[in-house]
This record gives structure tokens, C-alpha cells and sequence, in this order.
């Protein structure tokens, strides 16, 4: 919204310093955040929700490792990947996590460009981010086939604790869903930056919302987001 | 703040980056059925909300039958039993209170009262409803599966839940009952993201935070906590479900089960209930927190005074939301766990009651030599204060560990929650709607039937609700299909439960003769016009009334006070609508 001219909040409440401040501020008129769209705020609260998802299946995997009476697998004998031959461990995680990572400076770039107007790079830069992303989830499908393959069962597995096939499989495929709707909104988004419809302003079918350049930040948090859950899962899940 | 004078505001520009977009309906189904408009949505929310609100008060008649004349119900046997309790207890806190407070209440007020000309989303906000309705269908569903809906007690807890033992344990209950819940918390996410940025973000000229109603603040925090509450039962819903149909062991230790060995080990029951009260506790606050906000609201109004201690409300409401997540294992005293957590969660218990002592005292300072009309919304405003205060004593009660474990399971509890988070927003939700139902219709509810409402309810839920308190010291226990006789209970303990069903059955009666006057009143109903409370909220202030598409005409309204002058000396009339400039000389 860069037509908002800031109210003046000084108008409001006579401007104290510290504390009295902070709540003037706050509570100014109209915007408690100010230059700041409603989709923005909406996805921001939506992952202030989703964060306590993600921590609320991280706490519960932790608990029943713990409460669990058997051993737990060791991770990173489980998630080696041979390659020629050797064992390497955890190579397969680490590659996705680069891809993941990647992708997030892929996406930087667009919400860049998409400020610059630059259709043609924006498109091509969210694309390269949905294909990062359709990569990530790729190899984590390897990956569960080839555990399911080596007898990994959400209720059993040949190494120890059976929660640890289930917290992983949860876990991984929640995340994973959240990747592939990334994808899905990236390519949505891109169609939609391609036609040109943050310049012209077209309205989205649903929503009758006009197009506006900012959309490709919406995603770009949304996406930003998810790989730092990843980052979270990747230490719990896979170092620990 | 909000006392503050507002200048003339022509320094501020016109705002209409995002209004403009407001959508038009262009049918009869995209006017009423799948409306974007938030008023229409809230309406929608609250009588879908009512609608099974009633299964679930048929459900309690039903219980009271047994438990009132054991024995004379056959088809009311221990399995049943189980289902009605649950299914009771599901219904009302989250199908009902929730979805009524939030998506009901929530919708129709919050543009209104903050001179928005909608929600700030209002294709997603209409999905909300319609994901609502979906989890109340697989709700629904239930009763009408095999083995019935499940019998787990509204806690849910496993390792019962899920077991053959409980009805619906490995049917077909269970599931429909996590999945509903489920769905509950994906549609709430969607209008709850719309409520929280409509108030940050969206608000009309002039109406800054601190001179929102207090409704509106309850409603918001509210929202936010559910935000954040509702993904633990979310997760603990997933997981259970999980553990049902893969055979998981996230919250299944080992078992026999009729001299079985079950194929689960080593998940944590007490994962479970941490879970569910994390997301459990603050849900009690979730439906108190709007009825605080709209109480305050309908006491300054109809007690032409300005609310006492504004301020002070709004850090009450927003202390005790903080807190209150941070106190849910006062529901697990007889879990067991470490002392020094029992002592922990007791204390931070304890000092929930401050901020909420300071409304009470400011909701009595406010009643205080006021100007009060007792018509109906403000007789049920002063029920709720009685209730509330009641059910909030035998919290203290309760949150105390060593009061709590004799008493917990007993008819003690029943009692404490049915005061404090049953009976006092039910007091609020007919408050408002007594009040709010002139502008929703144009027209006012019969007096005469409302306040023959009033009685009965409110003095029926005392006679429900009180004796129980006795019952429970008596040792009475909760969730029990039939007392038998017992050498702690007396005789005259089955003369009083047959009693407290008589009573259930007239109040009960009663929301009858509500639910005629809602429908009789929309056709017959006194012609209210735009403002009968004389109140000085935006709602009220509405060129149309029931306000049209886009609530305001073509200038949204611009706020230039907070929203309880009340009888202001010198005024021309005892209130003062928000929207009113200050008289030319006294602007700043
Ligand atoms: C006419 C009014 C009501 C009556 C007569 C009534 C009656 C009952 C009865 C008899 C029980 C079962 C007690 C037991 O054996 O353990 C119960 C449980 C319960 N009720 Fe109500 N109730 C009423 C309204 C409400 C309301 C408005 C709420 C909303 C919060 C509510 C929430 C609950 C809950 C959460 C339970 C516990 C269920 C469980 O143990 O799993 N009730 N009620
Ligand atoms: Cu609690």
C-alpha cells in the first residue's frame, strides 16, 4: 500500500517517549503497522500460527523419544546414502537442505525483481525457486521409498523405537505438504506475474482481489518460512 | 488515549488503497448463501452454531433423565451415557460458544464496530463458514455411524479413547470426531486471520486501539490466542489419529486389553494431555474473553455510564490472555507430575484471578450509581456477573492442588465449569443477542418473553448448577452412568439429582420460547429504528438500518472519541455516538 501517507500519530496521543510511545504507536490511527498491506499481515499471522504447529509436532516427537523404551535408531546410520560403494552419512539430507536453502535466495531475488517490474526475471527466478522445490520434495520421496524399503513402517522399523518411523514420516510428510503447496502457489503466482497481471491489476477469479506486484512477497514469506522449518527438522530430526 | 480530543482529522488523506475492492454480489446465492459479506456470514455462523447448540442441550435433557430417575431409561445405557457427555461437552464449548462468539459475534461486529466497510478478506472469510459447516456435518455424521459417536469424554483422553472399551473407540466415533475437529480448526484459521487483521489493520479514521469498545477487544484477543491454542489440539488430533488408523504409539504405552496384548508401547498418555490443554485452558478464555468485552459493552450502555477504568480493561483482557497460557497443568494435578510444577502452575493460576478481580470491581464501578435500565441485555449482563463471579470462587478453589485432587471428578468440577464457562457466556451470547438483534433485523425482541427468558434460565441454571456444589463435596463423581447406592451418598442426594432434572428440563423449556421469539420478533417485533439503546458505538450509527452492503454510505465514518461518553455533563443527549465532532470551540 504505498499510497498511505503515514498518519500522524503525534496528532493522536502527544508523543512521550518509551513505553507511552511504543502504545501510541501501536495503536495509532487506522494501520497498528503502518505502510503495511493486509495480505502481508494476514500471511505473518498465519505463520505465527503455523510456527506453533510446527513446534507443537517438534515438542511431541522429542516426548515420545524420550518416553520411548526401546533405542532409537542412529540417524545418521540410517540416513547414509551408498555412493561407489561408500556410506555416506546424512549426503542425501544435506543435498536436500542445499536445494531448500537455494531456493531461498532464489526467491529473494524474485520478490526483487518483482519490485523492479521485471516480469521476464521474476517469472524465471520463481520458476527456478518452484523447481528447487519440486526437487526437495523429489528426494524426500526417494528417501521414504527407500526406507519403506528397507522395512521403515510408521508403527515399526527394524532398528528400535517404532516412533521413530512415525514422528519422521509425520513430520517430514507435514513439512512436505507444505513445500509442495509452495510450489503449487509459486507456479500460480508466476502464470499470474507472466500474463501481466500486477500491472494491469486483473482480478483474481476467486478472490476479486486485484493482481498487485506484492503477491510475489506474500509467497516469498510463506516460502522463506518453510525452509527454516526445515532447518529446525533437519537439526532435531536428523543431527540430533 | 482514549479520552484524548481528536483534531478536525483533515490532516489525513483518504485511505482507499484496499477498500475500494469490496465485492458485489450478483445473485440471490451470492447474497445470502455463499455470501462474502461478513454480516450475513455472522448470522450464518450463529445459527448454524445454535442449530447444534440444541443437539447438544437435548443431549444434556437426556443425560439428566438418568442421572435424575436411574434406572427408568433403558435405552440410556452406560455407553450411551458416555456418548451423550461427550458429545454435550464437544458441542458446546467448541461447535457452540466458539464458533458463536468468534465466527458469530466476530463477523457482524468487527467491521462495524471499527467503521470497516467488511472484512479485510472476504472470499477466505466466507470459506471459514463453509469449512465450519463441513466439520459440523462429519460432527453430525457421527451419531448416524456404526458404534455410534465416540464415548471419550470431551478430553479425549487416550489411552481410552481409541480403545474397544470406549464407544466408538474402534469405529468409527473416534475418527469422525478428530477429523471434525480438525476441519474445525482449519476453517476457525481462516476467519480468525481475517478478525485479527481487520482490527490491526483495517480500522476507520480516528479509531485507534485504545478507543475501540472493549467487545472488540475481547474478540481480538480471543482470536489471537486461539491462533495460537488451536494448533496444539491440532497436532494431538493428528496424531491421535495416527495412532488409530496406523498404529502409531505416539500416546499409547503398552497394553492388554482383555487379556490381549496390543501391538502399541512406548507413547506418552500424558503427551496427550498436554496437548489438549495447552490448547484446553485457553480455550476457556477464548469464549470468556468476548463475553468480558461485550458485558462491559452492554453495562456502560444500559447503565448510561462510561465503562470504569478503560485502561485497565484492556491490559486485563490482554494479561489474562497471556496467562492463561501458561497454567494449563492445573488440569493434570491428578496426573501426577513433579510438585514444583503443581506449585508453579498453581501459582500462575492464582494470579489470573487479579486481572480478572479488577473487571469485576470495574464492572460494579461502572453499575455504581448508574442510570440502570434493567431491560433484558441488562439483566442477563448482571446474571453473567453472578455466575461468573460464582464459578471464578470455586476456581480458586480448584486451582489450589491440594483442594483440587479430592475434588477433581467429582460433581464439584461439573459445577465450577458449568458457572464459569457454561452458564456465564451463555448469559453474554443472549445478552447480546437481545441487544444486537435490532440492528440485525430492523425490529426488537418481545420484552415480556425475554425477560420470562431471563428468569427462568438464569434462576433455573442456579438451581441446576448450585445444589452440584454439595453434590461434589459429598463425593459425587463426574462421568458416572448411575451412582448405585453408595454409603457416602444419602438418600436425600437422589431426591436432589431427580430435582436438579426437573429444573434442566424447564430451562431447557425456556430457550424454546427464545427460539420462538427470534423468529416471531423478525415479523412482529416493535419497529426498533437506528439506535434504540441510545449507545454511541459505529453499529449504531449506520445510515441504513440493518446496515446495507458495505455498512456505512458512501463516506465511512470518521471517529472522534473513545466509545462510552456516556451522560457527559453538558451534552444534549446522555451519550455522545463516536462519530460526533467535538463542538468547534472545544476541538484542540
Ligand atoms: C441446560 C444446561 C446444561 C445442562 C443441564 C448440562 C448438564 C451436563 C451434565 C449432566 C453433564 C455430565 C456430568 C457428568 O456426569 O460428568 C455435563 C457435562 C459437561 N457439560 Fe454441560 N450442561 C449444560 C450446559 C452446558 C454448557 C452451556 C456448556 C458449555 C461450556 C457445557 C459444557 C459441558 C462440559 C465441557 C461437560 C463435560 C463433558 C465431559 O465430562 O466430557 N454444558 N453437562
Ligand atoms: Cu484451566
Amino acid at each position: 500500500m504505498p499510497d498511505v501517507a503515514p498518519a500522524p500519530a503525534t496528532e493522536i496521543a502527544p508523543q512521550t517517549g518509551g513505553w507511552p510511545s511504543l502504545v501510541a504507536d501501536w495503536s495509532a490511527d487506522r494501520h497498528a503497522f503502518r505502510g503495511v498491506s493486509w495480505g502481508k499481515a494476514m500471511m505473518w499471522v498465519f505463520l505465527l500460527s503455523d510456527t506453533f504447529v510446527f513446534s507443537c509436532f517438534l515438542i511431541g516427537y522429542m516426548t515420545v523419544r524420550m518416553s520411548t523404551t526401546v533405542p532409537w535408531p542412529n540417524p545418521s546410520e540410517v540416513f547414509s546414502l551408498e555412493v561407489g560403494g561408500t556410506n555416506f552419512p546424512l549426503l542425501l539430507i544435506a543435498i536436500m537442505t542445499f536445494v531448500l536453502i537455494s531456493s531461498s535466495g532464489t526467491m529473494a531475488m524474485a520478490v526483487n525483481f518483482a519490485y523492479r517490474r521485471d516480469r521476464l526475471r521474476t517469472v524465471l527466478l520463481m520458476l527456478a525457486t518452484a523447481f528447487f522445490g519440486a526437487t526437495f520434495v523429489g528426494m524426500q520421496a526417494f528417501e521414504w521409498t527407500k526406507l519403506i524399503h528397507e522395512g521403515v513402517r510408521p508403527w515399526e522399523n527394524p532398528w528400535g523405537a517404532p516412533q521413530f518411523g512415525s514422528a519422521f514420516f509425520m513430520i517430514t510428510g507435514f513439512h512436505g505438504t507444505h513445500v509442495t503447496i509452495g510450489v503449487i502457489f509459486l507456479l500460480i503466482v508466476a502464470r499470474k506475474a507472466w500474463r501481466g497481471d500486477f500491472d494491469t491489476g486483473r482480478k483474481g477469479f476467486f478472490t476479486s482481489r486485484s493482481g498487485r506486484w506484492e503477491i510475489v512477497e506474500i509467497t516469498g514469506l510463506y516460502w522463506h518460512f518453510v525452509d527454516l522449518v526445515w532447518v529446525f527438522i533437519f537439526a532435531l530430526f536428523y543431527l540430533w | 488515549m482514549g479520552e484524548a480530543v481528536h483534531p478536525a482529522n483533515t490532516a489525513i488523506p483518504h485511505d482507499h488503497a484496499e477498500e475500494v475492492e469490496l465485492y458485489h454480489p450478483h445473485s440471490w446465492w451470492t447474497r445470502y448463501v455463499f455470501s462474502q459479506d461478513a454480516k450475513v456470514i455472522g448470522v450464518q455462523y450463529s445459527l448454524t452454531a445454535i442449530g447444534i447448540g440444541l443437539v447438544a442441550l437435548v443431549l444434556s435433557w437426556l443425560m439428566r433423565l438418568q442421572l435424575g430417575f436411574p434406572g427408568t431409561f433403558d435405552f440410556i445405557d452406560p455407553p450411551a451415557y458416555y456418548q451423550f457427555i461427550t458429545m454435550h461437552g464437544m458441542i458446546m464449548v467448541v461447535y457452540l460458544l466458539t464458533a458463536l462468539f468468534l465466527g458469530g459475534f466476530g463477523n457482524y461486529l468487527i467491521p462495524l464496530m471499527l467503521g470497516a466497510r467488511d472484512m479485510v478478506f472476504p472470499y477466505v472469510n466466507m470459506l471459514s463458514y463453509w469449512v465450519y459447516v463441513l466439520a459440523v456435518l462429519v460432527l453430525v455424521a457421527s451419531f448416524f455411524a456404526p458404534g455410534g459417536p465416540t464415548g471419550a469424554g470431551w478430553t479425549l483422553y487416550p489411552p481410552q479413547a481409541i480403545l474397544s472399551g470406549t464407544p466408538g473407540g474402534q469405529d468409527w466415533g473416534i475418527i469422525l470426531m478428530l477429523l471434525s475437529l480438525a476441519l474445525f480448526i482449519i476453517g476457525f484459521t481462516m476467519g480468525g486471520l481475517n478478525y485479527v487483521v481487520t482490527v490491526l489493520q483495517a480500522r476507520t479514521r480516528g479509531m485507534t486501539l485504545m478507543r475501540m469498545p472493549l467487545t472488540i477487544w475481547g474478540i481480538f484477543t480471543a482470536t489471537v490466542m486461539a491462533l495460537l491454542a488451536f494448533p496444539a489440539l491440532f497436532v494431538g488430533a493428528v496424531m491421535m489419529l495416527l495412532d488409530r488408523l496406523l498404529g502409531t504409539s505416539f500416546f499409547m504405552p503398552s497394553l492388554v486389553e482383555m487379556g490381549q496384548q496390543l501391538k502399541y508401547g512406548g507413547g506418552s498418555p500424558i503427551l496427550f494431555q498436554h496437548l489438549f490443554w495447552f490448547f484446553g485452558h485457553p480455550e476457556v478464555y477464548i469464549v470468556a474473553l468476548p463475553a468480558f468485552g461485550i458485558v462491559s459493552d452492554l453495562i456502560a450502555t444500559h447503565a448510561r455510564r462510561n465503562i470504569f477504568g478503560y485502561r485497565m480493561m484492556v491490559w486485563a483482557i490482554v494479561a489474562i490472555g497471556a496467562l492463561s497460557f501458561v497454567v494449563w497443568a492445573h488440569h493434570m494435578y491428578v496426573s501426577g507430575m513433579n510438585p514444583y510444577f503443581g506449585f508453579f502452575f498453581a501459582t500462575t493460576t492464582l494470579i489470573i484471578a487479579i486481572p480478572t478481580a479488577i473487571k469485576v470491581y470495574n464492572w460494579l464501578l461502572t453499575l455504581w450509581r448508574g442510570d440502570i435500565h434493567l431491560n433484558v441485555p441488562m439483566l442477563f449482563a448482571l446474571g453473567f456477573i453472578v455466575t461468573f463471579v460464582n464459578g471464578g470462587l470455586t476456581g480458586l478453589f480448584l486451582g489450589n492442588v491440594v483442594v483440587d485432587v479430592p475434588l477433581s471428578d467429582t460433581m464439584f468440577v461439573v459445577a465450577h465449569f458449568h458457572m464459569v464457562m457454561g452458564v456465564a457466556p451463555i448469559m453474554v451470547i443472549y445478552g447480546g443477542i437481545y441487544h444486537w438483534y435490532p440492528k440485525i433485523t430492523g425490529r426488537m425482541l418481545d420484552e415480556t418473553m425475554g425477560k420470562i427468558h431471563f428468569w427462568v434460565t438464569f434462576l433455573g441454571a442456579y438451581l441446576i448448577f448450585f445444589p452440584m456444589h454439595y453434590l461434589g463435596l459429598l463425593g459425587v463423581p463426574r462421568r458416572y452412568h448411575d451412582i448405585g447406592q453408595a454409603a457416602f451418598v444419602p438418600d436425600s442426594a437422589h431426591t436432589l439429582n431427580a430435582f436438579i432434572s426437573v429444573v434442566a428440563l424447564v430451562v431447557g423449556a425456556a430457550q424454546m420460547l427464545f427460539l420462538f421469539n427470534l423468529a416471531w420478533s423478525l415479523r412482529r417485533g416493535r419497529q426498533a429504528g437506528p439506535n434504540p439503546w441510545g449507545a454511541t458505538t459505529l453499529e449504531w450509527q449506520t445510515p441504513e438500518t440493518p446496515p446495507g452492503h458495505g455498512n456505512f454510505g458512501p463516506e465511512l465514518p470518521v471517529v472522534h472519541r473513545w466509545a462510552y461518553d456516556y451522560s457527559v455533563p453538558g451534552a444534549a443527549r446522555d451519550f455522545i455516538p463516536q462519530n460526533e465532532p467535538d463542538p468547534a470551540g472545544r476541538a484542540a
